[in-house]
């Protein structure tokens, strides 16, 4: 029974195997910018080691994925997710689980007593098993990882899209960045919204912050300037600077009967006068 | 392109997501910045690059961006050459008609691109694909 032996070893030397990888994690850590103290890391490989020496006993070291791994797959999932909040790297993280090799070797050849097959015998199966093991671990930090990219997409495709009240019957929409489909339509539907809610009769489109303007992008313009006539509102675009002017002249693309400005103040100075407002100067 | 015109660089970027499109018009942004195009020639290759690619990504079906930056006595070029292997286009001159579409788009993104560019180069066949080739030089 070869893994009872890697279990047996394990058993005898744990208190070792703690202290040594413990060190050996803490002085890894000392180049890690100091983000993890030393006594956490010491309690993270303790409560590591408290659920991997059941999970050796068990002798099942080919499948990491059984019900005898559950606790510790959970683990590394969980270390893994505040690693990444941590703003830890990938390898970073899975040193945690390729430093215990080394420390783990080293048990295991003493406690082969110069048996050289058992030894080459029991370093291939843990070395297998820690792989397995810390690949789980980057598995699930890049999972974590695409989480908050995903959750960040969201919360952007959110916040891009202000629809600011500039007077009383007058909103203006800032667009800043890429105007991709996916954006353009939560633009669109917001500003249509805010329309109603507000009963505005101007809205000011300012694309300053829109690098390229392609067909695309004066498509989508376009039918917001349709969609918000057929509400009876009126719309100004700003924000076009003489290299947009040029490339859209280029482009061929018709912007007739769409009003527009080279920038917010003018265009708020024409959607004041519009609406019969004026100023004087005192 | 004459005799003279040598490669200094040149790099390939995937079209096969709306996002490559984005990562693309960077690409372009940066190289016409490093040649020292001016704002309005930056603006125009990069207009015309994003029509390009997406181009290939909606109507070919995905394909590459392969850019050049070329040198010609102290003229500095940028050459990008857009290739899918999509259905191809059957007919180049209706293809290149201000307003006609076989999508929902204007219809001004092939023939608009060319209005962009010095040199514009279209090959297609029915069946194998669509390389388009532009050049602006500053």
């Amino acid at each position: 029974m070869k893994n009872t032996t890697i279990s047996d070893a394990f058993g005898k030397r744990r208190a070792d195997i703690q202290a040594i990888w413990t060190k050996q994690l803490t002085s890894a850590a000392g180049s890690a910018k100091g983000r993890l103290s030393s006594t956490e890391l010491e309690q993270q490989a303790r409560q590591f080691l408290e659920l991997f020496h059941p999970a050796v006993q068990s002798n099942q070291l080919d499948d990491i994925n059984g019900s005898e791994w559950l606790e510790v797959r959970a683990f590394l999932e969980d270390l893994s997710r505040r690693r990444v909040l941590a703003g830890f790297s990938s390898d970073e993280t899975a040193l945690f689980i390729f430093s215990l090799k080394r420390v783990l070797f080293d048990i295991l050849k003493d406690e082969s007593a110069g048996d050289a097959m058992q030894m080459a015998d029991h370093f291939w199966q843990m070395n297998v098993l820690l792989d397995k093991l810390g690949l789980h671990t980057v598995k699930s930090y890049q999972r974590t990882r695409e989480e908050v990219i995903n959750r960040q997409q969201h919360e952007l495709l959110e916040l891009s899209t202000p629809v600011v009240k500039l007077w009383d019957g007058i909103l203006a929409l800032p667009m800043i960045g890429t105007l991709d489909s996916a954006r353009t339509q939560v633009v669109m539907e917001s500003l249509l919204q805010k329309i109603v809610e507000t009963e505005s009769q101007i809205a000011i489109i300012d694309i300053t912050g829109v690098p390229t303007v392609d067909t695309l992008v004066a498509q989508h313009l376009i039918k917001t300037v349709t969609a918000l006539r057929l509400m009876g509102a009126d719309c100004i675009i700003s924000g076009v600077r003489p290299q947009i002017a040029q490339t859209i002249v280029h482009l061929g693309v018709d912007l007739h009967g769409v009003t527009t400005k080279a920038n917010l103040a003018d265009a708020l100075a024409l959607a004041l006068k519009r609406s019969g407002i004026a100023f004087t100067k005192k | 392109m004459t005799a003279m015109t040598t490669l200094h660089s040149s790099g390939e970027l995937p079209l096969k997501t709306e996002r490559d499109i984005v990562l693309g018009r960077q690409t372009v942004r940066r190289l016409s910045q490093e040649q020292g195009f001016s704002l309005v020639d930056q603006t125009k290759i990069v207009t015309a690059a994003s029509e390009l690619a997406r181009n290939a990504l909606i109507y070919g079906g995905g394909g590459v961006l392969i850019w050049e930056v070329l040198l010609d006595g102290i003229k500095r070029g940028l050459r990008l050459t857009f290739k899918d292997e999509g259905p191809g286009i059957p007919n180049l001159e209706l293809a290149l008609t201000d307003g006609w579409t076989s999508g929902h788009g204007l219809g001004l993104g092939l023939s608009g691109a060319r209005r962009l560019v010095n040199e514009f180069e279209l090959d297609s066949a029915v069946g194998q694909g669509t390389r388009v080739t532009v050049t602006r030089w500053k």
